[in-house]
């Protein structure tokens, strides 16, 4: 009997490990409260001691579309599929500034969150997943506006809006997509941290945001839709305008762009995650 | 019957130098990458196994092998460096072990520092939720503790302050409250208790005898050898990355004091980070009592000798030490010119000694700051040189003691009604 006690199995083993492997989700689903209790902390304080708080989650997109409507809309005469140009600019904003904001706060996630990292075990990927969830409090804060333009402009939902969850859900993993590139890569190369602001603002202007994917020569669609955010920002378009022709090739070559980023960004992150403590 | 908790089998640690401290930049990376396919193929024909590219490395921890069986509560000693916290980093999963491997019979928790992810922004309130989480606590655990943790913590009147208005005895109240109230199956405890006022440090140190008697297995790590031999029955004594011993706490911190007093020479040779034109350089700071033994307690004096070497004779030396509390207040300077008794000329080299009064300092951890100049002009400088633990004793016949976070000096005192008749 007691020889039997013995032999039962440990309930961790901890050895060396060696070789790719993906998350194991199974361990993320017992850590669910702590990335909660992580998100909360991020959202309550991240408008602490700012003298505008919150609203500087509608200030950005807002200030943003109208400079972008004044310049390009206004003087540019750039095209916006027939719908009035704020509000063409407004729905990729939303997106963009989501997966921007997303994008950096999860990129720089480890770093800031380094004391958390070398003083206790959970799995490292609930870190950058937080950062991500939380920029929706920003997001929806955002989108209040939006429907108050729409009511402005006269523009009615149809049932495509049904589907924007699935969008929103498909932003978040393209943020969580390169934030887990960026995260794991700053924990040892703090390049990363500089390189942040200048990639996002390069990837606004490759991506369709103030003018439409119809500027784009049809030769080089394919091409283009290598862009994650693509999918993202056509998906929106067409679940709140109703814009028909923006799910196309491209946007299925963007989705599956993300995809593959972020299949191996959960790989790379999970190879190098348990060094992380020791890098960072 | 054997019950093990926990079973460490040939468990060694590697770290590349210089990786705790540096952060590679990407050009460094992509030189590296570029060259090492090159250094594979060099190694391969000289016959070597691949090195990790470009990199020296040590080991922090290796071949430790030992069983803990549910309940026991084991002491982990140790000089600083010696891979103490090595091993509570692997045990606590923050790294993964080199060579060998952990069984664990049961969830862990790790308090490696008290207050970890406290939040300064928000309440003591949500800090307790926020830290719990962080430890491993379910929410319902949390809150079904909340009024013991804010009892034991003594800041009812504070919980919905920012706990950036905390004083920091406050906050260390707080955060230790929460992770005394951590109920783990293993529980790995780093030098925290080494924290707040006396009074609260005599509070934890009862936490932990009654988590020791509830048949918790433990791991603490400590330099507070009497908090050593009141919560463990069994110690480890780790030197220099290897076990050393393994044993009954008596015997073994018996060996581990004989074995520092002998070593209590902190090398400074080595130290990469100095100032001074390097004309003389610092090479090694021994402080031990004047009384010999190796504690050094309130009422010690201090004995300070200081290695030194240079080209040539030192002409006008003077020699400096900054006797600091770890907050960075001063609390003595010892300098050769206040008694002007160091020769106008030293040799080249050899050995200068500063033995003081009676300290008078309150318990706690002090450091060191050390610098030598010659012809008034800056030599060689080492900040935080060394430290040392005030040990408390019985400075006051009531047993009376002052905690270091109010005030730094101890001093003897008479009181008296006066008599006006």
């Amino acid at each position: 009997m007691i020889s039997f006690q013995e032999e039962r199995p440990p309930e961790f083993l901890l050895e060396p490990t060696e070789g790719w492997e993906l998350p194991d989700f199974a361990e993320i689903w017992a850590y669910r409260e702590l990335f909660f209790f992580l998100v909360w902390r991020d959202v309550k304080v991240r408008y602490k001691q700012t003298l505008l708080g919150a609203a500087w989650a509608i200030l950005q997109p807002l200030l943003t579309m109208v400079v972008f409507s004044i310049f390009f809309g206004h003087l540019g005469n750039i095209p916006s599929d027939d719908f009035p140009y704020p509000i063409f600019a407004y729905t990729a904003l939303l997106p963009w500034h989501l997966f921007a904001h997303s994008l950096t706060e999860s990129g720089n996630s480890l770093v800031t969150n380094q004391e958390l990292v070398t003083k206790v075990y959970f799995p490292r990927l609930v870190i950058p997943g937080a950062s991500v969830v939380a920029g929706l409090v920003d997001f929806a804060l955002a989108f209040t506006v939006l429907l108050a333009m729409m009511f402005y402009y006269g523009i009615t939902l149809t049932w495509a809006i049904l589907t924007l969850p699935a969008f929103i859900f498909l932003a978040c993993l393209t943020s969580l997509a390169v934030g887990l590139w960026l995260a794991a890569l700053n924990v040892q190369y703090r390049d990363v941290r500089y390189t942040i602001p200048f990639l996002t603002q390069f990837w606004l202007f490759i991506t369709p945001i103030a003018y439409p994917v119809s500027l784009v020569p049809e030769k080089w669609r394919l091409l283009y839709g290598l862009n994650p955010m693509l999918g993202v920002v056509e998906g929106f378009r067409w679940a709140l305008l109703g814009k028909a022709d923006a799910l196309n090739a491209s946007v299925l070559v963007s989705v599956i762009m993300m995809v593959i980023l972020l299949i191996g960004g959960l790989f790379y992150f999970t190879k190098v995650e348990k060094t992380f403590a020791d890098v960072v | 019957m054997s019950d093990v908790a926990l079973r460490l089998e040939n468990v060694g640690k590697r770290y590349r130098l210089g990786e705790m401290n540096r952060h590679r930049t990407l050009r460094e990376a992509l030189t590296l990458a570029a060259q090492g396919p090159l250094r594979r193929v060099k190694a391969r024909m000289r016959g070597e196994a691949t090195p990790p590219a470009g990199q020296e490395t040590f080991w922090a921890l290796r071949d430790v092998s030992f069983e803990l069986e549910r309940g026991e509560v084991l002491g982990v000693i140790g000089r600083n460096g010696a891979g103490k916290s090595t091993l509570l980093k692997l045990l606590a999963r923050i790294t993964e072990p080199t060579e060998g491997r952990i069984s664990g019979y049961g969830r862990v928790g790790s308090l490696l520092e008290v207050g970890t992810g406290f939040h300064p922004e928000l309440t003591g309130r949500e800090n307790i939720f926020l830290n719990g989480a962080i430890l491993g606590m379910r929410r319902a655990e949390i809150t079904s503790k909340f009024d013991e943790i804010v009892h034991f913590s003594e800041i009812e009147r504070f919980l919905n302050t920012p706990v950036k208005r905390y004083s920091s005895g406050m906050y260390t109240r707080l955060a230790f409250a929460v992770a005394a109230h951590l109920e783990p199956e293993i529980l790995l405890v780093d030098e925290v208790l080494a924290v707040g006022d006396l009074a609260f440090q005599k509070k934890c140190l009862g936490k932990m005898q009654d988590v020791a008697q509830e048949g918790r297995t433990v791991l603490f790590v400590s330099h507070h050898m009497s908090m050593i031999r009141t919560l463990c029955p069994k110690t480890v004594w780790i030197d220099q990355g290897r076990l050393k011993a393994l044993g009954e706490t008596a015997r073994v911190a018996y060996d581990y004091q004989e074995a520092t007093v002998e070593s209590g020479t902190v090398p400074l040779a080595e130290r990469p980070d100095r100032t001074g034109d390097q004309s003389v350089r610092l090479r090694s700071l021994r402080i031990r009592p004047v009384e010999g033994g190796s504690v050094i307690s309130i009422t010690s004096r201090l004995r300070v000798e200081i290695e030194y070497e240079s080209d040539r004779p030192l002409r006008q030396p003077r020699f400096y030490l900054d006797v600091c509390d770890v907050r960075g207040t001063g609390i003595y300077a010892l300098d050769s010119d206040c008694t002007g008794s160091i020769p106008h000329m030293l040799p080249a080299r050899g050995k200068v000694v500063c033995e003081t009064d009676y300290m008078n300092v309150t318990p706690g951890r002090c450091y060191v700051n050390l610098a030598v100049f010659k012809g008034g002009m800056l030599s060689d400088r080492v900040d935080a040189a060394a430290t040392f633990d005030v040990e408390s004793a019985n400075f006051y016949p009531t047993g009376v003691m002052h905690e270091r976070e109010w005030t730094m000096g101890v001093i003897e005192q008479r009181w008296y009604p006066l008599d006006e008749g």
